[in-house]
């Protein structure tokens, strides 16, 4: 592998989260029974025609201006023409040689620090319909079903560079790219879903030589996990073709998550002519700089720019910060907390390890769960105070997750509350100490591993419920 | 006169009067579609109960209104290219076979709002592709003139109708002279407004960038009611033009001392008939008493203009004619195995001839390696001769031509040479690739008793100018009053 560099571009497909649809009034509404979100325009009837949705504009135009790029003045929307049954016009109206957005880039930061990725274009189009090979109720598997719901749904497609050089550095672009998405509320980042898609162009080239190989299309990756293992799947295919002195064919190729292999779909002779010409039904989409700045000026702050933040204003350790702002919810949830209880980096701590933990267990976002700031940051506050020890915190927390319950109530309900009351310290201390006295007499004499069995000791006595900070105290005035 | 005969401004005066009613002038309509129907084959739906039913609701309209629509009450037919909900629309194809579209053309809807009668759906060539009627999968239509003749096309059946008084009016379409030529062929008026004038939606589709809605009528001043309620930005169509629509009825005016018509040179060409040439000069001197000024003017890129639409039209064609591929409505081969079988059968059996050689041009001059030097390179010449327009406007209130080189020529004449067919077109075709208003209207008979049309030409959303440019040669002459001999 080291002495291949693979070039890889990714083209994604985002569905704009837009109530209607991109060329006429139909709700976008996800899971309604099939065809039910249809008219004579989406269904592709004789006589009908598209108009174009300004709220999906005002969306594409935020993922441009999100990634640096140029917005064009003037573009143009273009037919693509092929015939399937999910794609009733026999044409996908998109964009082609004069989309919405030109340029721009991603920054990533992965293991071997910052890098730009640099973008080709974003486009917008519409969505075609889905076929379904079993009938949704009868099960039936005798014929070819329609659903038109998703037709003319709006995408935006993303066409990166080939700048990216690694199976790593494509899986961050994706989730970089993804957050930004996410942030501006344009789409909901689910690839599962197939709200959001990616299509691969890979190449691998021996190390010293420059001009690229000859690149692949892979399709049909749905999921990060997915992407990982296709990206790589492919990246060693192709080199071991070199490798064994064969020759990598340009060709279209799909990724089978059963079977974890890619196969050819079409070669480079079988690949369509879409005959792209203007469409004549919609006039070219004019954009003038006063929409451009209004839009610009309702941005969100994007995921890089809170990183920073966080790190100048919350004195956060770059790491910390990154997975804070992974999603726009926990970051504010971290942002309310600190507002709380002026605590960053403890709450910082509290939400990369206990929080991200429970809810990845529970696969739910923050604003699912039934944390909220008060009571995470009460939980915080009764650690930090020592009424109960980090240890019995995490319990605490873990039943907070599960019933919303206040944590001082737990922690009584439990009987959590560590023993920080010195008297009846004192007399744990002194049965210890009476019980052990060889190993009292070493302590005393500057054997400090003795310490660490003391604090053992006492513990086990009071159940684990001992402030250990008292308890070394305590031990210390002992030893004088 | 019997009432089918009549014009619609004739026809509203009487039922204002209530000297007659809406049921009248449709038994009449319909009575008359009896007796000539079978020879001329103008219709390819009709609808008299509904229509009967039709007439009944706007005669209680018109008992109790004091001011209704001039259209109210008036039996009126569409091409089948409209789409009429809860009725067949299948654009003459076999592949629209038992097609009820779930809604209505913008178009036809709006003549509803103003309560006309509709007879029926009327007969064209097979997706308006066509200049004579003949490509319709449901026979070719007759001109009420000479039976053995064609009514010109692609809107011939709507020609013919009113012609012949088997409807007051009704509404075409003109890709490339659709309502013109077909209008000068049955000695009638046709209207084709300004690209963006009147709503494409619920049109079916043939040439996004050409198809434009117009009215067909008996003269000038029908041709004019009918815009009134037609023309106007419609959201759902975004092609049209968002513009304040004039009172056309206030363009009527004979008055026409100092208009400046131009006489493009070019549009009197070798080969054409000379009884054409005739008839247009003798409009022209017409035009010269009235006091107009004319003058010639070049067009000079008007001989690329068979070439350009040629390839545009056919292009966007062969994309719009997509949809119709059997899975969701129309006609599908049952007996085919897989998806590519499906596609293969449903469309060779589906679709006719003419239709084919227009897809098979267009995806040609679509495909990678021809684009640029056919789509592209019309779509450059194209400008080219929107601004030869342009140029004439500067001078010029409006343009006068023949609208065809020759009268109408006989049914099968010219269907086995597809060229001489596109060339019949050459005088109109300009028009739709300018965007431009032009009307057709009579200005004489050949020797053998056939119509001939005078074409009067309008810089953008000049259909004012044409309107009473029109008006003032029918104030002058009688062509518009002579009816078939049928």
């Amino acid at each position: 592998m080291t002495d291949f560099i693979p070039t890889i571009g990714l083209e994604v497909h985002a569905q704009l989260l837009t109530k209607t649809k991109l060329f006429c009034g139909c709700p976008t509404t996800f899971g309604k029974p099939p065809n039910d979100n249809t008219c004579p325009v989406c269904l592709g009837l004789p006589g009908a025609l598209p108009v174009l949705n300004r709220q999906a504009v005002e969306f594409a135009i935020k993922a441009g201006l999100a990634t640096h790029g140029r917005i064009a003045h003037k573009s143009v929307f273009a037919r693509k023409n092929y015939f399937y049954p999910d794609l009733p016009k026999g044409y996908q109206i998109s964009q082609y040689e004069l989309p919405l957005i030109l340029g721009g880039h991603v920054d990533i930061v992965t293991s071997k620090g910052h890098k730009k990725i640099g973008l080709e274009r974003i486009h917008m189009e519409e969505d075609a319909g889905k076929s379904l090979h079993e009938h949704p109720e009868t099960r039936a598997t005798n014929a070819t079903w329609v659903d038109l719901n998703r037709a003319c749904v709006p995408l935006i497609e993303i066409v990166s560079k080939p700048d990216m050089e690694s199976t790593e550095e494509a899986v961050i672009y994706l989730k970089t790219l993804r957050a930004i998405l996410v942030y501006l509320e344009i789409n909901d980042g689910n690839l599962e879903e197939g709200s959001l898609r990616c299509d691969a162009n890979i190449s691998v080239r021996p190390i010293h030589q420059k001009e690229l190989g000859t690149r692949a299309e892979l399709k049909n990756i749905n999921s990060f996990k997915n992407i990982e293992k296709a990206l790589t799947y492919e990246i060693n295919r192709q080199i071991t073709r070199i490798r064994e002195g064969q020759k990598v064919i340009q060709e279209t190729r799909l990724w089978n998550s059963e079977k974890n292999i890619t196969e050819s779909m079409r070669g480079k002779e079988e690949a369509h002519d879409y005959r792209y010409f203007p469409d004549p039904d919609l006039l070219p989409l004019i954009v003038d700089d006063e929409w451009i700045n209004k839009i610009r000026g309702c941005l969100p702050e994007l995921p890089a720019v809170k990183q920073t933040r966080f790190m100048n204003q919350y004195k956060l350790p770059e790491y910390d910060a990154s997975l804070l702002i992974q999603s726009q919810s926990l970051a504010d949830f971290f942002e309310a907390c600190v507002r709380l209880y002026n605590e960053p980096k403890k709450i910082s701590n509290w939400i990369m390890t206990e929080l991200l933990r429970e809810l990845k267990n529970r696969d739910i976002e923050i604003h699912q769960s039934k944390i909220d700031t008060k009571l995470f940051t009460k939980l915080l506050q009764i650690i930090n105070q020592g009424t109960i020890s980090t240890n019995a915190g995490k319990e605490v927390f873990s039943k907070m997750m599960e019933s919303g319950e206040d944590p001082e109530k737990i922690v009584q309900d439990l009987g959590l509350a560590q023993v920080s009351d010195t008297d009846s310290l004192e007399l744990l201390i002194n049965e210890v100490l009476k019980n052990h006295p060889d190993e009292f007499e070493r302590l005393k004499k500057g054997d400090g591993k003795l310490m660490g069995f003391f604090v053992g000791q006492i513990m086990k006595a009071s159940k684990g419920k001992a402030n250990p900070k008292l308890l070394n105290e305590l031990i210390a005035k002992k030893l004088k | 006169m019997s009432l089918h005969a009549q014009t619609i401004h004739e026809l509203h005066k009487k039922l204002k009067k209530k000297e007659i009613t809406a049921t009248e002038i449709t038994e009449d309509v319909f009575k008359r579609i009896e007796s000539v129907e079978d020879k001329l084959h103008s219709y390819v739906h009709l609808c008299r109960d509904h229509a009967l039913e039709a007439a009944k609701a706007a005669d209680k309209i018109i008992q109790t209104k004091k001011d209704f629509s001039p259209l109210t009450g008036i039996p009126m037919g569409l091409k089948d290219i409209f789409l009429t909900k809860g009725r067949p629309t299948t654009c003459a194809s076999r592949i629209l076979e038992g097609y009820i579209p779930p809604y209505s053309a913008t178009s036809a809807s709006k003549l509803f709002e103003h309560n006309i009668v509709l007879t029926g759906k009327l007969n064209m060539d097979e997706f308006a592709m066509g200049s004579s009627t003949e490509t319709s999968v449901y026979g070719p239509t007759r001109n009420p003139w000479n039976l053995d003749y064609i009514p010109g096309g692609s809107s011939g059946g709507s020609a013919t109708a009113v012609a012949a008084g088997e409807c007051i009016a009704a509404l075409g379409t003109d890709t490339g002279g659709s309502i013109r030529q077909p209008a000068s062929h049955c000695g009638i008026v046709g209207l084709k407004p300004t690209y963006g004038r009147v709503s494409r939606y619920g049109v079916i589709a043939f040439a996004s960038s050409l198809d434009q809605v117009g009215p067909i009528a008996k003269d000038v001043t029908d041709c004019a009611l009918i815009l009134q309620a037609i023309a106007g930005w419609d959201p759902k169509d975004s092609t049209s033009l968002n513009l304040p629509v004039p009172d056309y009825n206030k363009a009527l005016n004979p008055t026409i001392k100092g208009l400046k018509i131009g006489i493009p040179e070019e549009y009197f060409v070798e080969g054409m008939d000379p009884e054409v040439t005739h008839a247009v000069k003798t409009a022209i001197e017409t035009y010269k008493k009235l006091g107009a000024h004319c003058e010639p003017v070049s067009l000079p890129h008007t001989e690329y203009a068979v070439a350009t639409y040629y390839i545009i039209a056919p292009a966007e064609a062969s994309s719009n004619l997509s949809r119709y591929d059997g899975v969701r409505y129309g006609y599908r081969n049952q007996q085919s195995k897989d998806l590519i079988e499906t596609y293969k059968k449903t469309r060779t059996e589906g679709f006719g001839n003419e239709v084919k050689r227009r897809i098979m041009l267009g995806t040609y001059v679509l495909s990678a390696g021809y684009y640029d030097a056919y789509y592209l390179k019309a779509q450059k010449v194209r400008t080219l001769i929107r601004k030869d327009f342009e140029k004439a406007f500067k001078t010029f209130d409006v343009l006068i031509t023949p609208c065809s080189p020759t009268p109408a020529f006989k049914i099968g004449e010219k269907t086995s040479d597809p060229l001489q067919m596109y060339l019949s077109d050459i005088f109109t075709i300009n028009v739709n690739l300018a965007g431009l208003p032009g009307m057709v209207l009579p200005c004489g008979l050949s020797s053998k008793g056939l119509p001939i049309g005078l074409q009067i030409i309008g810089p953008h959303f000049g259909e004012e100018k044409i309107l009473q440019a029109g008006f003032a040669f029918e104030q002058a002459t009688d062509w518009h009053t002579k009816r078939p001999p049928l």
